[in-house]
């Protein structure tokens, strides 16, 4: 019988163009679907012309704009030249080399991250690339997806392959089921926290257990896109029911006569019985509690019924100077209750959280209620199908009655390449997936929430655990 | 890509572990569409520190950056690598990196170094380093000290060749490939 083998290595071996040079060097991958936007494909586009290179398979590359666009209502001039000139950057070279575009008129655009699986183009077993570290949220459908520098996209523009070293492969085991009032968001924050943000550096993690087959596609995603946030190079989760569920009857996805086959390979990734990991960790999702983070990397995180840590009592010097230059930057006491913490600003969006459930699941807390006087609340949809989708639903009336506004998709806050920022010492419950110095604008100082709590802070203007409010 | 020839140059010390790209480079340094330039906005926040390192005159024209563990984390931003090249820092020494970080460093030629602290912290005593990638030491104070590198990358930094051209040379395996997976 055949050695079992690990989700990861059915997909990493079926890619294989060229074995290593050399025991343990790097195998030349191809690459099956190659995304790209406006931030870190120009340099790669200005490299092919200055060498008078083809870009190889333009049907197999796909374009956005989601990192700088406004996110006012559209039609709309871009006021910052610098964006302007990127956004007609990529435009033009799309037009150039032949690449789909879903530019700011397309029905199609949307975050990069949220967009290609909603289209079908995300699909169990492929490999795929993004000049973008969240690009690990496609492994929620047992992709192999990883982000890239732009020097690779480069690669991948010329040749539709990257030299890539094998990386390890850690098993997340989550036993239980998610108790109410807990989420996905909560589930991944707190394996981060466990697990350290480098606690997968070098790694591909399979997310696996009782607790992940309950999630549901979009839920699958918040998990695997922040793999990158526990250093990994990728997350994934094997294909089952509810990912042939969603994969039916999208545009890019098998048609109805081509389904069956391939769903029935699509099935096959699963990691074989036996199947070895370098690591395996198994956390308790039945134990799980709504999570806040208090510092400025995403491990830094404790329950809402918690407190921010005195650093005192961390051992490992380099997490230690980091937690107190951290409780500096955030203007936190150690000791402070997480739920005596007030906000000025609530960001509902990103790669991460502006899925059509997480909007809803925000709308159900917000529903009747009204933003705390002194906050100003935002919710960005993830891509226009999202935001067709919510206003279909009469979401947008019920964020706007309680005071949210309602904005246009993009990446907006998550980032703040675009004129939604945050102003110097202004503190923010944010969905997003990084709460780094200055990521949503110099200053700044970010908490990531799931969008039930982040809805839940908007309305209370303190962090409020949301299981009281269900 | 510029090869990398042995290294001998003033060391900049950070004292800060799990320094994310975000750091390296903030954001609004990310709309220009060239590499060149960004050594301005190279760790734009700190600098606005008087204290900061990089405003330390005794550290002016290192071209070694010395740090904590997870350098380079977070954000795929190959800007980072630019940033620090633009700045003129040639090799980043660090118990432990991103991991697209440390391949970004490698296509552009900045050497990733990775050192546990406690043998960063002896060879620094001198102030100096000599970094040679042909032999993979580091001498400062005391004696030299072995790094690991993976072969295909050493060769590529040390003859400083075009990754882009190597693979074309692949082209029938690559079209070969697609023949069987259309
Ligand atoms: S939403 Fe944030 S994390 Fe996601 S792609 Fe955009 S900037 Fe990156």
């Amino acid at each position: 019988m055949n050695q079992p083998r690990t989700m990861f290595e059915k997909v990493w071996q079926r890619h294989i163009v060229a074995a290593a040079d050399d025991p343990g060097g790097p195998e030349l991958l191809y690459v099956d679907l190659h995304l790209i936007h406006e931030v870190t494909s120009p340099q790669a586009f200005a490299g092919l012309r200055a060498t008078g290179r083809k870009l190889r398979r333009p049907d197999r590359t796909f374009a956005t704009m989601d990192h700088d666009v406004p996110t006012d209502p559209r039609p709309f001039k871009i006021l910052d030249p610098e964006a302007a000139s990127q956004l007609a950057a990529l435009a033009e070279n799309c037009r150039d080399f032949g690449v789909r575009l879903a530019g700011l008129d397309s029905p199609e655009q949307g975050i990069v991250h949220v967009i290609a699986p909603e289209l079908g183009m995300t699909q169990p077993g492929m490999t795929i690339v993004c000049g973008d570290s969240h690009t690990s949220t496609h492994g929620a459908f047992g992709a192999l997806a990883f982000g890239i520098g732009t020097s690779e996209v480069e690669h991948v523009f010329a040749t539709q392959c990257l030299w890539q070293a094998r990386p390890q492969t850690l098993r997340l085991n989550f036993t239980g089921a998610l108790p109410a009032g807990t989420t996905a968001k909560d589930l991944i924050l707190h394996a981060i926290g466990r697990i350290g943000t480098n606690g997968a550096t070098g790694s591909v993690i399979e997310y696996a257990g009782p607790a992940i087959r309950e999630l549901t596609m979009e839920e699958r995603m918040t998990v695997c896109n922040m793999s990158i946030e526990a250093g990994a190079k990728a997350g994934m989760i094997a294909p089952d029911a509810t990912t042939l569920a969603y994969l039916r009857g999208r545009p890019h996805a098998p048609g109805a006569e081509a389904f069956g086959a391939a769903a029935a390979a699509w099935l096959e990734l699963a990691s074989d019985e036996g199947a070895a990991f370098d690591r395996e960790v198994e956390l308790d999702a039945a134990a799980l509690e709504p999570q806040v983070t208090w510092g400025t990397s995403p491990g830094m995180v404790a329950p809402v019924t918690g407190a921010v840590p005195d650093p005192r009592v961390i051992t490992d010097p380099g997490l230690r100077q980091a937690a107190e230059r951290a409780l500096a930057y955030m203007a936190l006491a150690p000791g402070t209750r997480i739920g005596d913490i007030a906000i000025d600003r609530v960001f509902i969006g990103s790669c991460t959280n502006a899925r059509l459930e997480d909007l809803e699941r925000a709308a159900a807390i917000v529903r009747g209620r009204r933003v705390a006087s002194g906050v100003r609340a935002m919710v960005v949809p993830g891509s226009q199908a999202v935001r067709r989708a919510a206003e279909a639903r009469g979401l947008d009336r019920i964020f706007q009655e309680a005071g949210f506004e309602w904005r246009q998709p993009g990446c907006s806050m998550c980032l703040g390449m675009n004129p939604d920022i945050l102003q110097p010492g202004e503190r923010c419950a944010s969905t997003s997936n990084r709460n780094f110095e200055g990521r949503q604008g110099a200053g700044g100082r970010t908490h990531l929430v799931s969008p039930a709590m982040a809805a839940a802070a908007a309305c209370s203007g303190r962090f409020t655990d949301v299981r009281e409010w269900l | 890509m510029t090869p990398f020839t042995p290294l001998e140059a003033a060391v900049l010390p950070l004292d800060r572990a799990h320094v994310d790209t975000d750091q390296i480079i903030p954001k609004q340094f990310l709309k220009t569409t060239e590499r060149a330039g960004l050594g301005r906005g190279l760790f734009f926040a700190w600098r606005q520190d008087p204290a900061f390192v990089l405003n330390q005159p005794r550290y002016a024209g290192a071209h070694i950056l010395v740090a904590g563990e997870n350098f380079g984390c977070g954000s795929s931003r190959e800007h980072a690598v630019w940033a620090l090249m633009d700045y003129g820092i040639r090799c980043v020494i660090a118990p432990s990196f991103g991991d697209i970080f440390y391949n970004n460093c490698c296509k552009n030629g900045l050497l990733p170094v990775r050192l546990a602290l406690p043998d960063a912290q002896r060879a620094l005593a001198a102030g100096r380093l000599r970094v040679d990638l042909a032999t993979q030491t580091v001498i400062g104070a005391g004696p030299a000290i072995h790094f690991e590198i993976a072969p295909a990358v050493k060769q590529r930094l040390l003859e400083g060749l075009d990754e882009i051209a190597l693979t074309l040379r692949r082209l029938p395996q690559i079209e070969a490939y697609e023949a069987m997976h259309p």
